[in-house]
């Protein structure tokens, strides 16, 4: 009997420790986040983006030779499934102390409870200097700040704009609607291009909002009711909207645009494939390169509202769960100078966040080769809305969209959007904490 | 001579068939090793069945320099061999003490995990995330052992819930039943308790149905994408589904992306051909038992 | 079996000598040895399916600053006027309206191919059941590729056609996704009911095709009063196992057209990962998760009773 139970004992014993051993190979991962002590633990989306990782290193290298106390110690993830990483890290507790948020999400994760506010005064560059667009506040308070913005341009090679008899517009003669839609029919007409105008429409995500939403907004419409944040009706299935919808689909059903971008649209456009394309200012460095002073650097078209583009791009912050709040501050607080928003810009072509990073750069300077993107963001930048709703709303316009690409009528398509997100703010108490 | 023509025609009907299923997997093997623009002009002809052309590891050399592919696979590895091997032993002794030994409750038990049977794991896939999430979690730090909330992101939430399986419970109580109790009988006359019975006669001639159980659970384990889809994020603990399906969201030319198809696919068939008959007779079982 | 009876009558006199003490050591044993199993199973399969019917009327979130509250029936109320709803259960219902039909005569016709005593049908065998070990991930991926307006089965169709045909954007095009969905689940999935046809034909005796021979039936009659009534329990088995998967589409939904176009593939089980692991709406996703339930749970006892009806 007793040999008889310490057989089963042992097979037992030997299934809990085969269990163990699973779990205890989870303790690798787990032991990282956070902060054990003064080693803070830093995520950053960037993984697949080394010039701008480096930045990041360097600047952790720096602040960890600053001073003894604190070590900051990086952990990078791929940009396709950081949010993911992090929402997951939100739920099973896990959560770094520092951590990127991507600027349309900090109001989302304030409500949640992943960040807290953080207090960076007395740092060497005031958060009043930034502009607007890089500074994530959620209920007045500041939770995130970001070292740059990215804005979004039409790059055109001008000598085919040339050719075709399509004007290059400037900032202060925009093209109107009209004007581009007979731009593309001229370019169309052309015959030299299967689809003139490359948008992107191939990518997945956060790009459908963050590119087409913008051109919503010109058309006078908008993703919810910014009066009070409470209400999708109406504006996302307005007339304005369903105006920009309707557009949206002829650019398809006149085949202007494809329906579905190759998997490079920017290679594409540098090929010649196309001849306007929307693309972020994250490849003017390349395309100058290229196209040299044949580029063309468009403001976005004025719908009737105004030329608009989508602001906020990555941002700091602090988890709600660091246990070293003092270090993950004084971190934030090192981070903020002059030199460091000028790596950033220089490192990824993005927009530095302040006018005095900005001087330091020959290219953004006024007259510069890029300052006409620092005048976009300036002038055009419109934040998307700053709501715990948002990442529902992003996906509902994301569904919303690709179905008026593939022939949705307009109005029932925006409608039903509209509906989900005013049911989803309902059933969420408008996300009132 | 008609009895010649009815074999051609069965033969041509086979042949088309086998061309059916076995050219687009000729196709995804014979292009991992082409470059992109090749691939897409060997379209027009035959040559995109052949190996042809200016063939090279390029694609498969990208992969690995693009993701952590080798530890994807690793982990995949341990997931499916651990999930097989706590199966066998967890599902075979439960079977062994219902079909065996007499118990109070023992038919209410037997009942409820065949009733469980028709459940199919989508049905409560959701609702299990929000459940494994509140579970307590052990972990250990250091020399420390720390209990925190919640499973996501682990190498157990990927194993656990999937150990326990009531096909294989039924399938090892069905094979146990043939063998005959007379063994148990002259065993207990011999001194011998039940779980030496369990261990030293019962499991040493079921080998074909732990074979049978070990395919059955490898292939669902290798293959699972929905479960890790959702409980895993980090880098270091995804599978490999999980991990190609990211790959392709990264826009990547299609020879890398059949040449990582290729590399955790061909694997798998070339272990399915040397043990076909053991696979063919685990399906098969799988219906006729059932 | 009478040497088995005879055994178990001798050895009853030495199973009477046991002791009570012995039955509660093999109880206390065998309680043991279950164990493992049945409360793995509670915690990970019926807690769970308990759990959707709770969480469905509450409004949990995956995350939630606040705690869940109990909502009624809010959650499906919602979900009754979700149009996206009513695709999602028509397309599901369509998917394997075509599937169970198609590739269970597929497979049978796969079945008795390789059954015949010719040379070389292993070799069929083996190359028929090669898309079943691929995983389904790696399927969809690759007939992405093969779907593509200009990919391979387009250049097969309009060689094979001499050119005549000109083949659509497959996945791109709301009337021809869901069909060249079914096409590609049909391919991957026929040859594991090919092996389960087989076994069931091959316990069909011999001698019963021997005595149709001498009737001199021809093949269909020997198809039809042989080997159909010889399937009949391997026929459930088919038919309910075929539909449950097919009740479950997901996999190539998710890898290959999220839905679109047009919510021209958007499935039940789909919209419940959509909804819960995307949206992070787990008490919605646990709404659509019941309704699912109730669906399958439906669908095999009617099932089971039809086929029942019959025997």
């Amino acid at each position: 009997m007793l040999f008889r139970t310490r057989r089963l004992a042992a097979v037992s014993v030997a299934v809990t420790a085969a269990t163990a051993l699973v779990a205890g190979c989870t303790s690798g991962s787990a032991s990282t986040s956070g902060a054990s002590g003064d080693t803070l633990t830093l995520w950053t989306h960037n993984a697949g983006n080394s010039v701008e990782l480096d930045v990041v290193k360097k600047i952790i290298k720096d602040f960890n030779g600053s001073q003894d106390k604190y070590k900051v110690k990086l952990q990078a993830f791929p940009q396709s499934d950081y949010n993911n990483s992090v929402v997951a890290a939100a739920s099973a507790r896990k959560l770094p102390c520092l951590l990127d948020v991507d600027g349309p999400n900090v109001a989302n994760w304030a409500w949640g409870g992943y960040l807290d506010p953080i207090d960076v005064s007395g740092s060497e560059v005031p958060v009043l200097s930034q502009l607007a667009s890089t500074v994530g506040r959620y209920n007045d308070k500041l939770y995130a700040f970001g070292f740059y913005d990215v804005s979004l341009a039409y790059f055109a090679r001008k000598s085919v704009l040339n050719a075709n008899g399509v004007r290059v517009p400037t900032m202060d003669k925009p093209w109107t609607k009209d004007e581009f839609n007979a731009a593309l029919a001229k370019l169309k007409k052309s015959g030299k291009f299967e689809y003139p105008l490359e948008m992107g429409t191939g990518g997945t995500g956060e790009w459908w909002s963050y590119a087409y939403s913008p051109q919503l907004q010109s058309f006078g419409g908008d993703l919810i009711d910014r009066g009070d944040y409470k209400t999708a009706s109406g504006t996302l299935d307005g007339e304005n909207a369903v105006e920009w919808a309707t557009w949206f689909h002829s650019l398809v059903a006149k085949d202007y645009m494809a329906k579905k971008s190759g998997a490079d649209p920017n290679k594409d456009f540098l090929a010649g494939k196309s001849a306007i394309q929307w693309d972020g200012s994250w490849n003017a460095a390349k395309n100058a390169e290229k196209l040299g002073d044949d580029l063309a650097i468009i403001p976005p078209v004025d719908f009737g509202n105004g030329p608009k583009i989508g602001g906020a791009s990555w941002q700091w912050g602090m988890s709600s769960t660091c246990s070293n709040k003092a270090g993950a501050q004084a971190w934030l607080k090192f981070s903020r100078q002059t030199k460091y928003f000028v790596d950033y810009a220089k490192a990824t072509s993005t927009i530095p966040a302040t006018d005095a990073a900005a001087q330091q750069i020959a290219d953004y300077q006024p007259g510069g080769k890029f300052d006409v993107l620092v005048q976009f963001a300036r002038k055009y930048a419109m934040v998307r809305p700053a709501t715990p709703a948002y990442p529902y709303i992003s996906t509902e316009f994301e569904k919303a969209s690709k179905d008026i690409l593939a022939g949705a009528d307009p109005k029932d398509a925006l409608g039903q959007a509209a509906k989900s997100i005013d049911n989803n703010l309902k059933t969420n108490n408008y996300y009132s904490n | 001579m008609t009895s010649f023509l009815k074999h051609l025609g069965g033969h041509t009907v086979r042949i088309v068939l086998a061309l059916v299923f076995a050219l687009p997997l000729v196709f995804m093997f014979v292009s991992s090793f082409k470059p992109d623009d090749q691939i897409f002009g060997d379209l027009d002809s035959l040559r995109a069945f052949l190996p042809v052309g200016a063939m090279s590891l390029d694609n498969y050399t990208a992969v690995f320099e693009r993701v952590p592919a080798a530890r994807f696979l690793l982990n995949s590895v341990l997931i499916s061999s651990i999930t097989v091997v706590l199966g066998i032993v967890v599902n075979s002794m439960a079977a062994f003490a219902l079909s065996r030994m007499r118990w109070p409750g023992r038919k209410l038990v037997l009942t409820a995990i065949i009733a469980t049977l028709i459940v199919p794991f989508e049905t409560f896939a959701l609702p299990l995330v929000w459940w494994v999430n509140q579970l307590p979690l052990l972990t250990v730090n250091g020399f420390h052992l720390e209990w925190s909330t919640g499973w996501m992101d682990t190498y157990q939430v990927q194993i656990l819930p999937f150990v326990a399986n009531a096909f294989s419970v039924f399938f090892f109580h069905q094979y146990f039943q043939s063998i005959p109790r007379e063994l148990d009988e002259a065993a207990i006359v011999d001194g011998a308790g039940w779980f030496t019975i369990y261990r030293r006669i019962v499991m040493p001639l079921s080998g074909p149905a732990v074979a049978t159980v070990a395919i059955l659970t490898f292939l669902p384990a290798w293959n699972s994408y929905l479960w890790p889809l959702m409980v895993v994020q980090s880098e270091e603990l995804r599978p490999v589904m999980v991990g190609i399906s990211y790959f392709f969201q990264l826009n990547v030319g299609w020879g890398q992306i059949v040449a990582y198809s290729s590399m955790i696919t061909v694997p798998i068939l070339a272990l399915f051909v040397a043990f076909q008959r053991s696979f063919v007779n685990s399906i098969a079982s799988s219906g006729v038992k059932g | 079996m009478p040497t088995m009876f005879a055994a178990r009558e001798r050895l009853r006199p030495v199973r009477r000598a046991r002791t009570t003490n012995a039955r509660r050591r093999e109880s206390f044993t065998a309680f043991g040895m279950a164990t493992p199993a049945v409360v793995l199973l509670i915690v990970f399969l019926v807690v769970p399916v308990a759990l959707a019917f709770t969480l469905a009327f509450t409004d949990a979130r995956l995350v939630s600053p606040t705690p869940a509250r109990f909502v009624g029936l809010r959650n499906f109320t919602l979900l009754f006027q979700d149009p996206t709803f009513y695709k999602s259960l028509r397309n599901t219902a369509y998917f394997a309206a075509v599937v169970v039909p198609l590739q269970a005569g597929l497979a049978l016709v796969l079945a008795l191919l390789v059954n015949a005593k010719v040379r070389g049908v292993n070799f069929f065998r083996t190359v028929y059941f090669l898309p079943v070990v691929t995983s389904m991930v790696v399927v969809s991926l690759l007939w992405t590729f093969l779907y593509r307006e200009d990919g391979l089965v387009n250049h097969v169709l309009s060689t094979l056609t001499l050119g005549h045909v000109q083949g659509p954007d497959w996945l791109g095009d709301p009337a021809t996704a869901m069909p060249a969905i079914i096409l590609m689940s049909v391919w991957q999935g026929v040859g594991f009911h090919m092996i389960i046809w087989l076994a069931g034909l091959q316990t069909i005796p011999a001698e019963l095709y021997e005595a149709a021979d001498l009737d001199g039936a021809t093949r269909w009659h020997r198809f039809l009063h042989v080997t159909w009534p010889g399937l009949r329990a391997t026929r459930t088995f088919v038919l309910v196992t075929i539909t449950i998967a097919a009740l479950s589409l997901f996999t190539q939904i998710r890898v290959m057209t999220q839905g679109g176009p047009l919510d021209s593939t958007t499935t039940v089980v789909y919209q419940a990962v959509h909804s819960g692991y995307d949206q992070q709406q787990t008490a919605y996703a646990a709404a659509v998760s019941l309704i699912f339930f109730v669906l399958v749970l439906s669908v095999s006892l009617v099932q089971r009773f039809l086929t029942r009806e019959k025997d």
